[in-house]
């Protein structure tokens, strides 16, 4: 008989996939109707009770369209570089842990971990994986033949490895704290204390939060940070010559990407699945909550905020960010070793 | 399980094939890549020995190796930007003026 | 442990095919392209040899950061021709036999010279030693201190020299660029 435990992984597995992809498509919604809100307006409603079914008419839409290529664009690159975005941005979400380990109700003998995989340099792995996906955007540029979506490209990726250094040192300054470097051992460390909240390392780490959360928006293009994308300016950037599915991709990897980055803030800074009062086999509801509420912040982030001009944004991340984030993390080895934090 | 000698033999193909590019290419920014083939190969080398010699100095070399190799890539690409733009040709054949 | 090999022959093979075409590829971007494929092929190597962490730098610090400075140059390069820059392999058919030839026979020795090291005490060989991170960050900073100080004074030197190499002269009364 096929081992239940791996029968249990690859429904796991697919089931991570199936949540992501959904989650996308909840982005859409909620962005627009969030968006709305903050402008004073209605957003979707014509679709679907509340306008609920507005994500499916947009997919609807997309696929529909007709997919064109610029005739001088590589047609290699062209194809592949919606693929490599949308696939990294997938990837780094396999090894965060979204639950404690479950039997199933006992429907296994043994407790299987409610993750991909769990690796022991985790974190390295995210990062690995969140540096490949600068690809997906100079290949996009470069093979659209095209000034806009070059100059787009570019930027993109100069800001994208301009804020990757703040991004690692912050990371480095959970892995002092936790002394581990996979996700699940960083989210156990967090586990305890009163109410399953004051160990989290928020309340020890406030600065390296504010550095991850600022290095993750700029990673993920997002606004204040979109100079790359500004309509007013590049038209859209590098995704300017893709249509369809291909800029269905795009968009995937984009929101796909924001999950990530939400999803490992919270199981780095705000406890992963530790909570009050549930019980530990829920903790994936307050797993699923925290990063909810970082996704509302991303939105809410953009449509409030005014966007930064790309030299103010490369200043920000070279004069201010790094230099911060190389203090907070010699603060943190110095409290570690001397104050045993 | 894969033995020393395969990750050696492979090794051994890849350092060939990076010296046949160093030597045979006529393009600066490949001539370029097939050195780091070559830092590669050796790379796999350090650690298939340090695997199998039960020594963790494999792994901290081929570190110290990557990092050389990334300042080795960033002065050389340097150069053919500066060299660029004197003459604008990416064959290194073209730069002759100190040849005998 | 059927299960190892054939990984092996997996990441071996995408390792070699792609290095191949980096040489022989005429278009530099796609060469650097396919260097990144072959990096991704040995670092499926270095986690079957359990060197988990060398893997992951090497994706990181090789694959994500050399290789798109790699790429920048290139596209910048090719930036104000409007074809790619063709090379021209050696022209006449005999030479490259010739150069074909001296390649195998250089790989041949090769592989009959490792392969007699069957000699050496190899007397770890069955044990899986799992080098944790801790422990390998530990040698670094205690055995291979002087090394890791040189190597980032090495850094420094060569941000410095890439910068007066390939930038723009700076504006006699000292501005840079964006003033």
């Amino acid at each position: 008989m096929i081992n239940p435990v791996a029968i249990a992984q690859i429904v796991i597995l697919l089931f991570v996939f199936v949540m992501l992809l959904s989650s996308a498509a909840g982005m859409v919604y909620m962005e627009r109707k969030v968006a709305a809100r903050i402008q004073q307006r209605m957003g979707p409603t014509l679709v679907g009770p509340y306008g609920l079914l507005q994500p499916l008419a947009d997919i609807i839409k997309l696929a529909m369209k007709e997919d064109v290529r610029p005739k001088a664009a590589d047609p290699i690159l062209f194809a592949l570089a919606p693929i490599i975005s949308a696939a990294t941005a997938f990837t780094a979400f396999a090894v965060v842990p979204f639950g404690a380990e479950t039997t199933f109700f006992g429907l296994l003998d043994q407790p299987v971990p409610l993750q991909v995989a769990d690796v022991n340099v985790a974190i390295l792995w995210v990062f690995a994986v969140t540096s490949m996906g600068v690809y997906g955007i100079v290949l996009a540029g470069w093979s659209s033949n095209s000034k806009y979506s070059l100059l787009g490209a570019l930027r993109s990726s100069a800001q994208m490895i301009s804020y990757e250094l703040s991004y690692g040192m912050a990371l480095a300054a959970v892995l002092v704290l936790a002394g581990t470097m996979s996700i699940r051992g960083i989210v156990e460390a967090q586990s305890g204390g009163l109410l399953d909240v004051s160990r989290w390392f928020l309340w020890i780490q406030p600065i390296g939060f504010f550095i991850f959360m600022t290095a993750g928006v700029a990673e993920t293009n997002r606004a204040p940070f979109d100079f790359p994308e500004a309509e007013q300016e590049l038209v859209a950037g590098y995704h300017t010559e893709y249509s369809s599915m291909s800029f269905a991709m795009f968009f995937l990897a984009e929101y796909i990407n924001m999950v990530t980055v939400s999803a490992i803030a919270t199981s780095l800074y705000l406890g992963g699945w530790n909570g009050p009062i549930l019980p530990d086999w829920l903790g994936w509801i307050w797993f699923l909550a925290k990063v909810g509420f970082l996704l509302f912040f991303y939105v809410w982030m953009r449509w409030t905020l005014p966007r930064y001009r790309y030299d103010q944004l490369m200043a920000f991340g070279w004069k201010f960010l790094l230099p911060l984030s190389v203090v907070n993390l010699l603060a943190t080895a110095a409290g570690v070793l001397y104050f045993g934090l | 399980m894969a033995e020393l000698n395969h990750y050696l033999i492979l090794s051994g193909i890849l350092f060939t094939i990076g010296t046949a590019g160093v030597l045979l290419r006529r393009n600066v920014i490949t001539v370029l890549l097939s050195i780091e083939v070559m830092l590669n190969a050796v790379n796999l080398t350090f650690i298939a020995f340090g695997r199998f010699l039960g020594s963790s100095d494999g792994q901290i070399i081929v570190f110290f190796v990557i990092t050389v190799a990334a300042a080795e890539a960033a002065v050389g690409l340097a150069l053919v930007i500066a060299l660029f733009r004197h003459v604008e040709t990416l064959n290194p054949d073209a730069f002759r003026q100190l040849r005998g | 442990m059927g299960f190892n090999l054939i990984l092996f022959y997996v990441f071996a093979a995408i390792a070699v095919g792609t290095t191949l075409l980096v040489v022989v590829q005429s278009n530099p971007v796609h060469s650097v392209l396919l260097l990144i494929g072959s990096f991704i092929g040995l670092a499926g190597l270095y986690v079957l040899l359990e060197a988990p962490f060398v893997a992951v730098i090497q994706i990181i610090v090789y694959a994500g950061a050399i290789m798109v400075l790699f790429l920048f140059v290139v596209m910048l390069l090719n930036a104000p021709r409007e074809e790619i820059v063709r090379s021209s392999m050696l022209e006449s058919g005999a030479t490259r036999a010739v150069g074909g030839l001296l390649a195998l026979a250089f790989a041949a020795e090769l592989a009959w010279a490792l392969t007699r090291s069957r000699t050496l005490a190899m007397s770890r060989a069955g044990e899986t030693p799992a080098f944790s991170v801790p422990q390998i960050g530990q040698r670094i900073f205690q055995e291979y201190g002087f090394a890791f100080e040189a190597t980032s004074i090495l850094i420094l030197v060569a941000m410095v020299g890439a910068i007066t190499l390939a930038g723009r002269n700076l504006s006699k009364n000292g501005q840079g660029p964006n003033g």
